[in-house]
């Protein structure tokens, strides 16, 4: 018992670091890519969809080889720790989030975007007001990027090593019990992570509830 | 209470990220998949950690990922079975000490319906052979591990290279042994395990132990201690006050005691080595 609550812990941790760790970059970043126009950001948005199907398995094996004693972040003696598996799904998520806030933001931009500058703001004080202005996709993004970290195991496995007490989540879990052939224990395990994501995006979307009328009319 | 625990983990792996290796000493165990899943680690390491105070964080990955692990400076220590890739290993200045800790045997198991007619015998490589001339299918780790070496030198007596000719009854699954016995389990195929996961794995379906007793089928674990002149990283000191452990009498006695289902997995072997 206590290792299945030090289980669930690691992962809802772990997922929720990466997910706040993601926002940070990508809300003002999914912004700033729909207000600015400069070289190279049609690039950018093209690379954030397209990073949606970012394997996993290979930002596991890129961010182990960095981190690594004998990689050049070696010296920061990150891998196999729950922060290493944070980066991991930060990469994963960032990506997500940034098409998603890109997307909501392009089009409240073209509505509001001239009335916003006429108004006296710069495009840079015009971001948290685009931000504000699209608030319901924000829940949308960022649930989007929560469920890629907390249903993950390719990466969290490679970086994390999936180390009893540690840096076991829910899915390297799950990937144990199979292999030790126990199914049912890992299917009461499976219905329990779907249960705690149901449950917290339940919550968030409980807590802005508020924001879901407010910004529906932007759809 | 529970919320109480739970809270406990959520802020502790908090914790764990804002400082990054946790302060109280630990050093990184690269195993076998074996003593992992076999449930020997977690049985004796919270002995070991009582007295010490020292953590093992097992990353379990199969001896050629292990030792490969170990090379690339990402393991303090090693808990390996394939006695030629460790030989290698130590060849190349990679390890300091090499001592067995304990021995168990490899089985080869198959549907209880036995289409190759090997059940009950002794000789693995005949076994082998009957498989092969059968066409029965058989699954192969494919993973570069302890077991599919062994079982690579076992083809190799049999002067046959099924994986190489590509044969349509040899599925090579690239995995770990969990998952080539739930794979054997489905396929109804023959496969060669270390006895340890075998007794301790859950889903054997109409699978039994069809050869046993060769003794070309010992398997042999050996703790390996780093070189600190290519390894200065690593956390040698504590890396050897577990490994001095582990052939103490005390963890001989710890890994002795070890059961599953009233069955010893592991004959401690550290005073003579097999």
């Amino acid at each position: 018992m206590g290792d299945f609550l030090g289980i669930v812990g690691v992962s809802i941790g772990v997922s929720l670091a990466a997910t706040a760790i993601a926002a940070a970059i990508s809300l003002p970043l999914g912004a700033a890519l729909a207000i600015f126009s400069f070289r190279g950001r049609r690039l950018l948005v093209i690379l954030a969809n397209a990073f949606f199907g970012l394997p996993p398995v290979v930002v596991g094996l890129v961010l182990y080889l960095a981190l690594s004693r004998s990689g050049p972040f070696g010296f920061l003696e990150l891998l196999y720790t729950p922060a290493a598996m944070v980066i991991a799904q930060a990469i994963l998520a960032a990506p997500i989030m940034t098409a998603l806030v890109h997307r909501a933001s392009e089009r409240a931009w073209a509505r509001y975007g001239d009335e916003l500058i006429s108004d006296g703001a710069s495009r840079v004080q015009a971001i948290p007001q685009i931000l504000h202005i699209i608030r319901a996709d924000l829940l949308t993004a960022v649930l989007a990027g929560f469920g890629r970290t907390i249903s993950e195991v390719g990466a969290v496995i490679l970086v994390g090593g999936n180390i009893r007490g540690l840096t076991r989540t829910m899915t390297t879990a799950i990937a144990l019990q199979t292999s030790q052939g126990e199914l049912s224990l890992a299917l009461a395990l499976g219905a329990v992570l779907i249960g705690i994501s149901i449950s917290i995006s339940a919550t968030v979307f409980a807590l802005a509830g508020g924001a879901r009328t407010a910004g529906s009319d932007e759809a | 209470m529970i919320e109480i625990r739970f809270l406990r983990a959520l802020v502790g792996a908090v914790m764990a990220l804002l400082s990054g290796p946790a302060a109280a000493e630990s050093i990184v165990l690269a195993s076998t998949t074996s003593v992992e899943s076999s449930g020997l680690l977690a049985n004796i390491l919270p002995q070991f950690t009582a007295k010490t105070g020292i953590t093992v964080h097992v990353v379990a990955q199969g001896t050629g990922k292990a030792l490969d692990t170990a090379r690339r400076g990402d393991a303090d220590i090693l808990l390996v079975h394939d006695p030629e890739a460790e030989a290698q290993f130590m060849d190349e200045g990679h390890g300091r000490t090499r001592r067995q800790i304990a021995w168990n045997d490899f089985v080869i198991v198959g549907p209880a319906a036995d289409p190759a007619h090997v059940r009950g015998g002794k000789d693995s490589v005949a076994a082998l052979k009957a498989i092969a001339s059968a066409g029965a299918p058989f699954v192969s780790r494919g993973d570069n591990s302890g077991t599919h070496a062994t079982e690579l030198r076992l083809w190799k007596i049999a002067r046959q290279d099924p994986g190489t000719a590509r044969e349509k009854w040899y599925r090579d699954i690239g995995g770990g042994m969990g998952q080539a016995l739930n794979a054997a389990s489905a396929m109804d195929a023959y496969t060669l395990t270390d006895r340890g996961t075998w007794l301790s794995f859950n889903n054997k379906g109409s699978l039994v132990i069809a050869v046993e007793g060769d003794p070309r089928l010992v398997n042999r674990y050996d703790v390996i201690e780093l070189e600190p002149q290519k390894h200065a990283g690593a956390k040698l000191g504590p890396a050897k006050i577990f490994a001095d452990w582990l052939v103490s009498p005390e963890g001989q006695q710890a890994i002795g005691a070890y059961q599953v289902n009233g069955e010893k997995l592991f004959n401690p072997s550290a005073d003579a080595p097999k």
